[in-house]
């Protein structure tokens, strides 16, 4: 009985990380630049691990001595403390590289195309710089 | 207060958790890393408030929970955007001051706004912030302000 409550909470937290995950990756392709997709970047890191460990925590807690549970907290730890530095080098290295960050009023000026995904990244980058080709971008 | 016995007692606890081996063998090979790291750290010169912030850690408590709730809120809010039929992102880059008053604090914020997803610190001068929001409305709230003074709490009263 007890078992099946805790199964219950591990599979909804595994597939409730998962989800956040997903839509992380969905948002990589659909968000027309390189700034808005790190947001999407930042879920899968925050709340995707996050939720994805706390459900391996709550499984290792009830099946185990509660070592792997305290693992588990320090890799989330350690992950929480990286990944903003991680970000924030993308960010740093984006706009020294030159792009221009999407914005509505520049799509608009760009291409008369609306803040749709898939065709706006074009109109994000009136100037792209040459390097910056392939930094998560599909077309 | 003498921080290199601190450091030493948190390398070994670390040791301990990652390793659970208790044999003589391995507790002496924890103890000479640690002694060493401990070392180097102390002959660098790098052992101080900002490197192992041990004043922060009581409040530290109530404001990591506080942190997990925002970044699991904010996460919510970029997922809609996400999965919204039609995306409608309205991203600037936004610039504010920020009330923290060691560099630490200002560490903690610049980091706390980056986890949570919609924002991101792209550059910080002084106490100035640049952040970019992936929703210009999410930086104009009272969200950017609440974090702030939480940190600056956080910090507590500079040296």
């Amino acid at each position: 009985m007890m078992g099946d409550i805790v199964n219950a909470v591990v599979w909804v937290l595994l597939i409730a990380g998962g989800f956040f995950m997903v839509t992380g990756s969905v948002g990589m392709v659909r968000l027309p630049d390189v700034f808005t997709r790190m947001h999407a970047a930042g879920m899968v890191d925050t709340m995707g691990a996050g939720l994805t460990l706390a459900g391996l925590c709550v499984y290792s807690l009830h099946d185990g001595t509660g070592l792997v549970a305290v693992r588990l907290v320090l890799v989330l730890a350690f992950l929480w403390f990286t990944s903003p530095i991680a970000t924030h080098a993308v960010a740093k290295a984006a706009l020294s590289g030159g792009t221009t960050p999407y914005t509505v009023r520049g799509a608009q000026a760009g291409a008369g195309k609306d803040a749709r995904g898939g065709g706006a990244p074009d109109a994000a980058r009136q100037a792209p710089a040459d390097g910056e080709r392939g930094v998560g971008d599909p077309s | 207060m003498n921080r290199a016995p601190w450091l030493w007692a948190i390398l070994f606890a670390l040791w301990l958790v990652l390793s659970w081996h208790f044999t003589p063998l391995f507790l002496f090979f924890g103890v000479v890393t640690c002694s060493i790291a401990v070392l180097v750290v102390t002959r660098m010169g790098i052992l101080d408030r900002e490197s192992l912030p041990l004043h922060l850690a009581w409040r530290a408590a109530t404001y990591v929970p506080w942190l997990v709730w925002e970044i699991f809120k904010s996460n919510v809010r970029v997922a809609r955007i996400i999965l919204s039929p039609r995306i409608r992102v309205d991203p600037s880059i936004v610039h504010f001051r920020a009330s923290q008053r060691t560099d630490l604090g200002r560490f903690i914020y610049a980091n706390s706004i980056t986890l949570t997803p919609g924002t991101v610190t792209t550059g910080i001068v002084g106490d100035d912030f640049e952040v970019h929001a992936i929703v210009q409305e999410e930086i104009d709230g009272s969200e950017e302000n609440i974090m702030n003074r939480r940190v600056a709490q956080l910090e507590g009263e500079a040296e």
